[in-house]
């Protein structure tokens, strides 16, 4: 890198105090960052990725403290600086880009004030001046309209521009350092797309250096220049972006970027995953810390912790293995490739589930509301929705929040019942209701959450929880025959048999994911609704569960309902594929239809602004105009259109549009015609 | 927020209704014969029932509701049954202002007091400080209203002299103020302190937790800005409803102070009325009450609505 380094952070360990004694956060530490630089951290929940953050801006818990190393910024050493020095680096000089751009914004200040009163704090100008500023900075964020925007409060701004702001507040001062928190994780993946763009755009105008902590390896690659994996509190590996994606020489690394969901051809592949979960922070051992989940771990692995290793390739690649020299000549490979799942897994002739029509207006009510509230508008969630499931395959419904996805779900589980359209099951129809439902209309239908918290008893252990629900299903089972269902229901998730003792607070989150899965079979339904049951997991347990519904699939012959945000985990499960706008399908089609062209310009927004972990490959996302509508305003005419970069004119605005056939099965609704689509589509964005 | 005003005065009025209603019953279901009581035992059954007739006491009680609130809302309040006859309005309303002044006192010494030992307590959560506060704040309202008002009547009254034992209510001048109310505004304090605190405490403890409090820190604040800036006017939030809350109920409900101080507030006007089954005067007393303690709640939400953005737009 050509720039000076602005902050550079030696050996640095910083421990915390827990119930069991000092336990090290973070162990041995070395990273550079440099003016005009983005440089990734990478890691998954407990790489201490955050503390690392946190730790070299000096700002610590409590109970936190640093017992090794030194953090130099700007070449002033500032490991043991007094509070009273670090209050005059932060928000000058060090500044933080926080994840939950909501929480971390004052709610009852204004954005203008929250924004002026750093100026007004370290550069000392008046309160008039402040403003003028923090509105010029508003608009340097792309924030239309900023001058109305700084007399608004947080709540009054979309997500997007809540994030927009937290960055302004960063940037406002000039800083030589920004450090960002997972800034885009809460957001939609258009409204992501955006953001990355703006931090891009102002990083390289202001040569500052920035420092991204995220778990998302896509938008490490497209945003960074270099990037240094965390793993149990260590680096793995630190190098410039291109040669640590394109020729990764930690395993971690290497299982990592294996793992990522993938639209893949056959229904059969399996994700190559990385077993097991990473290790607690008072877990940890004298060894490498990626030793008990390494696919070419030796002995000596477990003996000794590897140094951190100069690869020789320029002077910022390092690599803390004992076996990366084989690796990066060739003898040992790490098997990447995905794998395939035992048996069959082709979808059967017939359908588990059809709903047609499914309309569902959500009405403001409620004591108070309907005091209060001068005219009732209803939130249309769901608009004609029909959709179709075959058997043992997967129906994937794609849409950001606002989508009407869950309602789906919930609508067709009967939690929250439409208001009118039909569903069947099994060719048969039965109540838009839960209470209208038979026992074995239940029974055929589970659920698994996003939150496996939400769904088990604290107090109660795997075990029981299993052999409860079997024996509501079963109430003639004698208890040998229930225990051995609940031994081969935890098989079957890959659980071993000592985990029917243990209770949900022993668990990682990936096993309680497991947990929720064996609940959802122990009905042996033959529909299972699944709400972004990966959304809450590390990306490489992702992977696991990902191939735990696949595998569960062809073994047990379900069917999914899967919903995601996530168009990658969507279509490596998916066969069939809805994408829902505001309430409404706007296209569907089997997974490859949907990811090849023409699509639905929602479609085509939504897959473009899916970062690509690949750093060589250019990648332009389409970046939408403005927030979605509110569903309680939902536009006429085509619901897309007030963001729609392919409208064709008036009448998308006006006229709802028809479904235009793409061949085969698939459809799109949209006024341009599908090879008209094709045709523009193929010249590139718009 | 005219229309949420609007919509909040509709409620209140609602509420007045139905409770005067309710007072209106219960005041018909206390025992003994209104007019034999005024009247006297040996009263000859002509005369009572010319005071019934009189009184409209003979009509259906739908009909002497409708009477009685009629009058009351324009304003002909009656003459009280006992107090020789005095007429009701006049009374209730010097009753009233000597409560608001012991009221008004008893905020300016609780409310300062109680949110500095709050948010000292709440900053200092878990520490010495907090439990010193919480367990003196307890102590204090675990007391009875007498023995706390005894307490301070013998040794600032008695002992020292420096107030009056029995309390009237103060004129213009402010030094009467503080002769006069200090020691009841003392005793009411002890009891509303505690509640202050804690619900104080409580706001900052829970502000503090959240993340905005560290978006401010690495601003480079100060720990001051921090709290006063940042931290106080939401974690105050909660606080400033119990303040409004309690004013309305420190009107009528400052019953035993009165009693103690000898001074003649409402919640005396009201228990004497009660013992003396003076009808007219108790439904006035208790409509007073009711009234001022639903517009402390009306004030509440509307301050909170106020200071809290969050629902102001919604
Ligand atoms: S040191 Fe051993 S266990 Fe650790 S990553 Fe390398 S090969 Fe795997
Ligand atoms: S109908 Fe018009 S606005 Fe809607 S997606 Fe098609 S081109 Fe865009």
């Amino acid at each position: 890198m050509s720039g000076k380094p602005v902050i550079q952070v030696r050996d640095l360990t910083l421990e915390y105090k827990l119930k069991s004694g000092w336990t090290p956060a973070i162990r041995d530490i070395s990273l550079t960052v440099y003016e005009g630089q983005i440089h990734g951290l990478v890691g998954e929940s407990g790489s201490g990725k955050s503390t690392l953050a946190l730790g070299l801006m000096r700002y610590m818990a409590a109970n936190a403290r640093i017992t090794a190393g030194t953090i130099l910024f700007d070449g002033q050493d500032i490991t043991h600086l007094p509070q009273n020095e670090l209050r005059k680096l932060w928000g000058k000089h060090i500044s933080l880009v926080p994840q939950d751009a909501l929480a971390a914004l004052n709610p009852s200040l204004k954005i203008g004030q929250q924004i002026a009163e750093i100026v007004r704090l370290h550069e000392g100008i008046s309160s008039a001046e402040a403003h003028a500023r923090a509105v010029e900075m508003l608009n340097q964020v792309r924030i239309p309209d900023p001058e109305q925007v700084s007399r608004r409060y947080a709540h009054q701004i979309s997500g997007g521009q809540q994030q927009r702001v937290t960055i302004a507040m960063a940037l406002i001062a000039r800083p030589k350092l920004l450090i960002l928190d997972e800034p885009t994780t809460s957001l939609d993946v258009t409204t992501q797309a955006s953001i990355i763009e703006l931090v891009r755009d102002l990083m390289r105008e202001r040569n500052a250096a920035a420092l991204y902590v995220s778990h998302d390896l896509g938008v490490v690659a497209q945003l960074c220049d270099h990037v240094t994996v965390l793993y149990g509190g260590e680096v793995m590996a630190t190098a410039p972006v291109v040669p640590l994606f394109t020729r990764p020489i930690h395993p971690y690394t290497i299982s990592l970027l294996a793992s990522l969901p993938r639209h893949t051809q056959a229904t059969e592949t399996r994700l190559r995953t990385i077993e097991g979960a990473a290790p607690a922070l008072d877990m940890r051992t004298t060894g490498c810390a990626f030793a008990a989940r390494c696919p070419a771990a030796l002995d000596k692995c477990h003996a000794a912790r590897p140094p951190l290793e100069d690869v020789g390739e320029g002077p910022d690649r390092y690599v803390r293995c004992h076996r990366w020299r084989e690796i990066a000549d060739g003898t040992l490979v790490i098997e990447t490739a995905p794998g395939q799942t035992q048996g069959d897994s082709a979808p059967l002739p017939g359908h588990v589930l059809k709903a047609h029509d499914l309309n569902k207006t959500f009405n403001v009510s409620g004591m108070f509301e309907l005091l209060t509230e001068k005219e009732r508008t209803g939130v249309r969630a769901l608009n004609d929705v029909s959709i179709s499931i075959r058997a043992r395959s997967t129906l994937g419904v794609v849409g950001e929040s606002g989508s009407g996805k869950t309602t789906l779900a919930r609508a067709i589980i009967g939690l929250e019942p439409a208001d009118d359209g039909t569903i069947d099951l099994m060719n048969q129809a039965i109540s838009l209701n839960l209470n209208g439902r038979t026992r074995d209309e239940l029974r055929q239908m589970q659920m698994i959450f996003q939150n496996p918290n939400d769904s088990l008893n604290p107090y109660r252990t795997v075990g029981d929880a299993l052999a409860r629900t079997i024996k509501r299903l079963s109430p003639d089972l004698t208890r040998d025959a229930v225990r051995a269902r609940v031994l081969s229901l935890l098989e079957a998730v890959r659980l071993t048999p000592d985990y029917a003792n243990r209770f949900p607070n022993e668990l990682s989150g990936g096993e309680k994911q497991r947990v929720g899965i064996a609940r959802a079979f122990a009905a042996q339904p033959s529909l299972v609704i699944a709400d972004e049951p990966t959304s809450a997991l590390d990306v490489s347990v992702q992977a696991v569960i990902l191939n735990l519904l696949k595998d569960l699939r062809a073994r047990e012959g379900v069917s999914y309902l899967f919903i995601s945000h996530d168009l990658r985990a969507v279509s490596y499960l998916a066969d069939w594929i809805v994408v829902m706008y505001l309430g409404q399908i706007v296209e569907v089609g089997d997974a490859d239809q949907v990811y090849a062209l023409p699509s639905h310009p929602y479609t085509e927004a939504l897959l473009s602004a899916l970062p690509t972990p690949d750093p060589t490959v250019n990648h332009m996302p389409i970046v939408l105009e403005g927030d979605p509508p509110s569903p309680r305003n939902l536009p006429t005419g085509c619901p897309f259109h007030t963001r729609c970069p392919r409208k064709i004119g008036k009448i998308c605005e006006t006229d709802a549009p028809p479904w235009q056939d793409a061949g085969g099965d698939h459809a799109i609704r949209c006024h341009i015609p599908a090879d008209e689509l094709l045709a523009i589509q193929s010249k590139g964005a718009p | 927020m005219t229309g949420f005003l609007i919509r909040r005065i509709g409620l209140l009025v609602i509420t007045l209704l139905i409770t005067s209603a309710v007072i209106f019953l219960l005041t018909q279901v206390l025992p003994g014969d209104t007019a034999r009581l005024v009247l006297g035992r040996d009263a000859r059954p002509e005369a009572i029932a010319q005071f019934r007739a009189e009184n409209g006491l003979d009509l259906p009680l739908p009909m002497q509701y409708v009477n009685w609130l009629t009058r009351f809302v324009t304003g002909d309040w009656g003459t009280a049954f006992t107090v020789g006859n005095a007429p009701i309005r006049p009374l209730v309303l010097e009753r009233l202002g000597n409560s608001l002044k012991l009221a008004i006192m008893t905020g300016l010494f609780s409310v300062p007091i109680s949110i500095l030992l709050g948010v000292i307590a709440g900053l200092r959560e878990n520490k010495r400080t907090d439990v010193i506060i919480s367990v003196f704040t307890l102590s204090v309202v675990g007391l009875p209203e007498f023995v706390t008002g005894l307490i301070l009547i013998n040794t600032l009254a008695l002992g020292l002299d420096w107030f009056p034992t029995a309390s009237s209510p103060p004129g213009a001048d402010i030094l009467d103020w503080f002769r006069q109310l200090t020691l009841p505004a003392l005793s009411a304090t002890f009891v509303l302190m505690a509640y202050i605190v804690r619900m104080t405490r409580a706001g900052v403890v829970d502000e503090l937790k959240k993340p905005y409090v560290r978006t401010a820190a690495l601003k480079g604040l100060s720990y001051r800005t921090v709290i006063v800036r940042h931290v106080l006017r939401n974690a105050l939030l909660p606080t400033i409803t119990v303040i409004a809350l309690s004013f309305g109920w420190m009107v009528g409900g400052l019953i035993v102070i009165e009693n103690v101080f000898n001074y003649p507030g409402l919640g005396r006007l009201m228990t004497g009325a009660v013992e003396r089954k003076d009808l007219p005067l108790l439904q006035a007393s208790v409509m007073m009450v009711i009234f001022f303690f639903a517009s402390a709640n009306l004030i509440a939400d509307l301050l909170y609505g106020l200071l809290n953005p969050r629902i102001r737009l919604e």
